[in-house]
């Protein structure tokens, strides 16, 4: 193992680790939501589950898997190591702190808040001032990223970043921004208000910052995905990436276009008036833009590595692609439930549409197509890839990893469907159980949440052999002399020199100026109003 | 950029699909057919049941329809059952004493959130008479699952 690997596989154990903890919990709910009878089945460990899934879920595990791929690609493509290697390691222990004081203060039962943690509920100090930990850790990765790549610049001041290192650093850069929202809501709201230094909290103000917050996470989720997709799969694939340049132009887009969209996670608000919501509306159509250049240009690439290979009909250079190697299958895969998860979205966001749906299971049926199957599926077929590389280890219990990305598949496939179903029949999303007393319009629910809970199984057993496979090729891979990781390379040469696209001061200004035309108006009003505080709750 | 014609068309397609979504979506927002409700007003929370606006909670019919004015609570409304008339616009109002909670009438278009410290408020006409069910869609603590009552939407006589 290289010493520099050490401070990526440290990130990945603790991700790891947390996904084999909340994927446990997740069995757990999807069975009780379908009134399964469970030996210590009660609401509150249901709902104390689901705010540990949450958290372990969409903030530990994809934000410390994130970290530690993003060390991978800066010191693989650019060649060099970190500029600022001690920052990255007090950026992952002050990290690990803080999942550590949030995950006791959820298992203590005195944060049952759901990773939202719309106040006023109010949880137990600990839980916030974790939280805000995890996100200062998460500030040394974003600043040593981009500290990495401006020592490589002045190392190399005409050429073009690599595609990876462009993606990797975008995402960065956005998570500075992002994160802004939630720190504030965090520390300047929630921790003192949780320790009783102020009495009240205005509730629509922490949600607008939660919201400014919660899109661009999705994008933090996804950008790592897509830089697989682009720079790794095509390799994989046995091809090349159709295009580098329009690759360079999605991950721009998705810098700018991120962020001025939270109220569309608030259509059903009271206290913002509709002109913004509108607005935001607008501009959430225009992310579907940089994915649908995407699916096209991923697709073509896969087509152009069945074509290396020999295929010359119409479709049949699909039959010559590896589908047995788990990083291709994660990532096609991962691709064929994102299409459907992201016409959802393009629905989620359709404004007046969205009352059908709003906070329906059709909601959770949504983002576990997203960041449940396109960033998690990517992200383990990613494991499979790396791990050997860094740890100079053989996969071990290659057969179950072989077969985890379409068990994974069929049980999204199956838990994705039902929820869809039963959320546009009105069921609401996060209930211990959802019989409202024998109501018959709820019992018009009861068969799929049967479907939802088998394929809630099906997930848990994929989980648990990708935990297998991680655990077995960790500890008892056969050593070997590592292969290296292969960036794939673009159909067309890339440009000599860096273009406009790699301009990053400019588009983070850009990016800025948009969201202050998104937020600043509503968010001045909002302050402007006579606001009413609330007490804390804790009714769990 | 050199961007192959293939892609370039197909770039051009997905830009009109989304302009398409877009007018779809700005076109209701013009006719205002149905807006999500974004009614700006605000209230003392702590107050909320002596204050005037739901002192009186409960429907009032009115020549045009009829307003419904109704409380969320850990875990339950107030009051837990009301009847409004079928083809008519109904007006709810609506606002929390606690925490979060959220409003929605199963099989419509009716759907908010309540906040406490705010007045939430929208209007919706039921064709159909009948039963529906009103159930809290967003967690609100460790009975959040029972959370609900009943709309009985009746014929006009």
């Amino acid at each position: 193992m290289n010493r520099a690997d050490r401070l990526p596989l440290a990130n990945f154990g603790v991700a790891f680790a947390a996904f084999a903890v909340a994927s446990a919990m997740a069995m757990m709910q999807a069975l009780s939501r379908a009134s399964l009878d469970l030996p210590f089945r009660s609401a509150k460990l249901y709902y104390l589950s689901v705010t540990a899934h949450g958290v372990l879920m969409a903030l530990v595990f994809t934000t410390f898997f994130i970290v530690g791929f993003g060390y991978v690609v800066a010191t693989r493509t650019l060649n060099r190591p970190l500029a600022t290697p001690r920052l990255a390691w007090t950026g992952f222990w002050v990290a690990l702190l803080g999942t550590v004081l949030a995950a006791g203060a959820i298992l203590a039962g005195k944060a049952s808040v759901l990773y939202t943690f719309y106040p006023p509920l109010q949880a137990h100090p600990a839980f916030y001032i974790g939280a805000a930990l995890l996100i200062v850790g998460s500030w040394f990765w974003s600043v040593t990223m981009v500290l990495t790549y401006r020592a490589w610049r002045r190392e190399h001041p005409t050429e073009p970043a690599p595609l990876a290192m462009h993606g990797m650093l975008v995402t960065a850069i956005l998570w500075l921004i992002a994160t802004l929202g939630v720190a504030i809501e965090d520390v300047v709201l929630l921790i003192p208000w949780s320790l009783g230094i102020t009495q009240t909290i205005d509730p629509m103000l922490a949600r607008m910052l939660f919201w400014y917050f919660g899109h661009p996470l999705v994008y933090f989720w996804l950008l790592p995905a897509y830089v697989v997709w682009y720079t790794i799969f095509p390799k994989v694939a046995g091809g090349k990436l159709f295009s580098d340049s329009l690759g360079r132009l999605v991950f721009i887009l998705f810098l700018l276009l991120s962020t001025p969209v939270g109220f569309h996670h608030q259509f059903m608000d009271p206290a913002i008036p509709a002109g913004w919501k509108f607005l935001h509306s607008m501009i959430t159509m225009g992310i579907l833009f940089p994915s649908f250049i995407t699916a096209f240009t991923i697709t073509a690439s896969m087509e152009v590595a069945g074509r290396a290979q020999g295929a010359t009909g119409l479709l049949n250079w699909l039959g010559k692609l590896p589908w047995a190697d788990p990083l291709f299958s994660s990532v096609v895969l991962a691709m064929l439930l994102f299409a459907v998860g992201g016409i959802g979205g393009a629905i989620n966001a359709s404004y007046m549409l969205n009352s059908a749906v709003h906070n329906t299971a059709w909601i959770q049926a949504h983002f576990h197509l997203t960041v449940g199957s396109a960033v998690a599926l990517t992200f383990m077929g990613t494991a499979y890839y790396l791990l050997p590389r860094l740890l100079g280890r053989e996969l071990e219990l290659g057969l179950l990893a072989r077969v985890q990305p379409y068990l994974w598949f069929l049980g999204m496939a199956l838990f994705s469907f039902s929820n869809h179903i039963t959320g546009l029949r009105g069921m609401p999303r996060r209930v211990y159980e959802a019989s409202y007393g024998g109501s018959a319009i709820a019992a018009n629910w009861k068969i799929l949440t049967g479907v939802s809970a088998l394929g809630g199984l099906l997930l848990f057993a994929s989980a648990a052999f990708f935990v297998l496979v991680v655990l077995g090729t960790w500890l008892a891979g056969k050593k070997q002399t590592p292969e290296p990781i292969e960036w794939a390379e673009p159909l067309e040469p890339i440009a000599a020199k860096s273009t406009w696209l790699d301009r990053y001061g400019l588009w983070t200004v850009v990016a800025v100026v948009v969201i202050l035309i998104a937020y600043a108006v509503p968010l001045w009003h909002h302050l402007q109003t006579i606001r009413f505080g609330s007490p804390g709750f804790k009714p769990f | 950029m050199n961007v192959p014609l293939y892609e370039r068309v197909w770039m051009w397609a997905a830009g009109v699909i989304i302009a398409a979504f877009a007018l779809t979506v700005a076109v209701g927002y013009g006719a205002s057919a149905f807006q999500p409700p974004s009614h700006v007003e605000t209230i003392d929370p702590a107050n909320a049941l002596a204050d005037p606006r739901f002192a009186q909670r409960g429907v009032t019919l009115s020549e045009r329809g009829a307003t419904v004015v109704m409380v969320g609570m850990m875990f339950a409304y107030a009051p837990a059952v009301v009847h409004v008339p079928a083809g008519k616009p109904v007006t709810f109002r609506l606002t929390s004493i606690d925490v979060v909670h959220g409003f929605q009438i199963v099989g419509t278009n009716g759907n908010t959130m309540i906040v406490p410290g705010y007045v939430s408020q929208f209007t919706t006409t039921f064709a159909q008479p009948g039963e529906y069910l009103i159930v809290c869609n967003e967690y609100c603590g460790s009975g959040h699952h029972v959370m609900s009552a009943k709309l009985i939407v009746e014929a006009a006589p």
